[in-house]
Order: C-alpha cells, then sequence, then structure tokens
C-alpha cells in the first residue's frame, strides 16, 4: 500500500473519531444546534470553531509549499463563482440535514453502528450520489 | 437554550480532530478533505479507480466501528423519524451535495477556513435551510 493510501486512510480514521468525539454523529445533537429559535445547543458550534482554527493556521503555513509530501500536485478548487447548482445543492442539502440531523460523513461513520436510521439514510444518500454521477454524466455526452 | 460544559469541550476537541484530519489531507496528499465529493468521485469514471478513495472510506468506516465498540453512546440516536423520512433525507442530502459540489466538510470546514466565497455562500445557504426546516418540523410537531 502506498503512502497516499495510507494516509487517505488514517484521514478518514481520525475524521470519523473525531466526529464521533465531537457529537456529530448523534443526529439529536445537530438538530438541538439547528434548533435556533428553540431550545438551541450550542455545543456543536464549538467543532466548526474547532476544526477551522486548525485548518485556517494549518492551510497559511501548507500553502505555501510547491507541492504537499506524498503526491505531485495541489489540487484545491480555484472556481471563485458562485451559481444556481450551488445556491440549489446547498438549500436541498440544508433541508435533508435538519430533517435526519446526518450529514455525508456522519452518515458514513455510522454505518458501522449498523443502526437502522443510519443504514436507511446513509443507503439512500449512496444510492442518490450513484444516480446523480450517472445523471451528470449524460447531461455531458449529449 | 441549553449549555453543557463537557458537551462544548467534546464538540471543540473533536472539531480538533476533525480539522488536523482535514489538514493532513492537504498537507500529505494536496487533497481536500469533502466527503460527499469523495464518494461522489468513486462513482465517476474518470476517478472510481483512485484507491485513495476506498481507503478514506474504509478509514472512516473503521473509525465508525472503534466507536461502535468502545463508545457507543456517540453513535446514539433518539431523533424519531419513519422510513420515509429517512429516505428523503437521504436522497435530499445525496443529490444537493453533489449539485452544491460539497458538504459540512468540503465547504463548512475546509472552504470556510480558506475563505471560498462559493464555500462561505455554501455554508451560509445549508445552515440558514437547516435551521429553517427544524423551525417548520417543531411547528408541525415532528420533533
Amino acid at each position: 500500500m502506498n503512502r497516499e493510501n495510507m494516509s487517505s486512510f488514517f484521514c478518514g480514521f481520525l475524521f470519523s473519531i473525531g466526529l464521533g468525539v465531537a457529537g456529530m454523529t448523534r443526529p439529536q445533537k445537530v438538530i438541538g444546534f439547528l434548533d435556533l429559535f428553540g431550545s438551541w445547543d450550542p455545543s456543536l458550534l464549538f467543532v466548526m470553531v474547532g476544526a477551522i482554527l486548525v485548518y485556517a493556521l494549518g492551510y497559511r503555513k501548507v500553502k505555501k509549499m510547491a507541492q504537499p509530501l506524498f503526491t505531485a500536485e495541489f489540487m484545491v478548487p480555484s472556481n471563485r463563482q458562485w451559481d444556481s447548482s450551488l445556491i440549489t445543492g446547498s438549500a436541498l442539502f440544508g433541508v435533508g440535514w435538519g430533517l435526519a440531523g446526518f450529514c455525508p460523513g456522519p452518515g458514513l461513520t455510522s454505518l458501522s453502528g449498523l443502526g437502522h436510521s443510519s443504514l436507511i439514510f446513509t443507503g439512500t444518500m449512496l444510492v442518490t450520489v450513484f444516480v446523480f454521477e450517472r445523471w451528470r454524466l449524460r447531461g455531458t455526452s449529449k | 437554550m441549553k449549555v453543557e460544559l463537557t458537551s462544548i469541550l467534546n464538540a471543540f476537541l473533536g472539531g480538533l480532530m476533525v480539522g488536523l484530519a482535514a489538514l493532513l489531507m492537504l498537507f500529505l496528499n494536496g487533497r481536500i478533505l469533502g466527503v460527499s465529493g469523495i464518494l461522489g468521485g468513486l462513482f465517476n469514471p474518470s476517478s472510481w479507480n483512485q484507491v485513495w478513495r476506498y481507503c478514506f472510506v474504509l478509514g472512516i468506516l473503521s473509525g465508525g466501528l472503534i466507536l461502535k465498540l468502545f463508545f457507543p453512546e456517540s453513535l446514539e440516536n433518539t431523533v424519531v423519524r419513519n422510513d420515509l423520512q429517512l429516505v428523503l433525507a437521504g436522497i435530499l442530502v445525496g443529490w444537493g451535495t453533489r449539485l452544491g459540489s460539497g458538504c459540512t466538510s468540503g465547504h463548512g470546514i475546509c472552504g470556510v477556513s480558506r475563505l471560498s466565497p462559493r464555500s462561505l455562500i455554501a455554508t451560509g445557504v445549508f445552515m440558514a435551510f437547516g435551521i429553517l426546516t427544524v423551525w417548520c418540523l417543531n411547528r408541525w410537531g415532528l420533533n
């Protein structure tokens, strides 16, 4: 196994443990956080604070590197234009997030718990992502 | 508003781990840690054979297994939703994150940290619609 694959595994592992420690894998916490006008639970705000703190500080250093440690080049999106897909997609995502209390990372992490809700939610999400990719390819081939 | 100090400390500690994982993905492999994008690439003929994507997903699932074995309360779900609501949520999250090119990780953490205008907009929109949805569900007596 090469270094890129090993580090990807490790990043996924650390990421999901972090989500679990943070409370992101408990949908009731997520819904409590989104319940801004009800019994708001602000604790998950600190997940963003912690994560953005580390990433923003680290990003300033990493940006100065000529290339990443294990691969040939950085693949960071450079598109800065917003469009209707960005808005519509994010709005649909927000509705689903508020409905189930799961976003993709915690959904995938919870799959290992084999709970009924996570199996249904994440299973449907994966099928939908598959269908979306087929749909988008069909759009470009025409 | 309900505030528990341990929840806040756990959230901050977990956030540091999540941020570190995302930063390592950039520092080591030069990539944005965006879960929906990495999943999408698995179903795209131009990138489905990139082994690192499977390794990342396997890492997430392994982390989930460790949580399940040693910290099972972290995967506890007390939100009551029927199968139809869960399917609907899965469709909305799957389609929405792909159409919007990102989710809470890629836009919410990596993009916001980089001050990417697209990610700042996306994060504002999905947070606002999440808040609106929970507000509606409360009013309809579903929460």
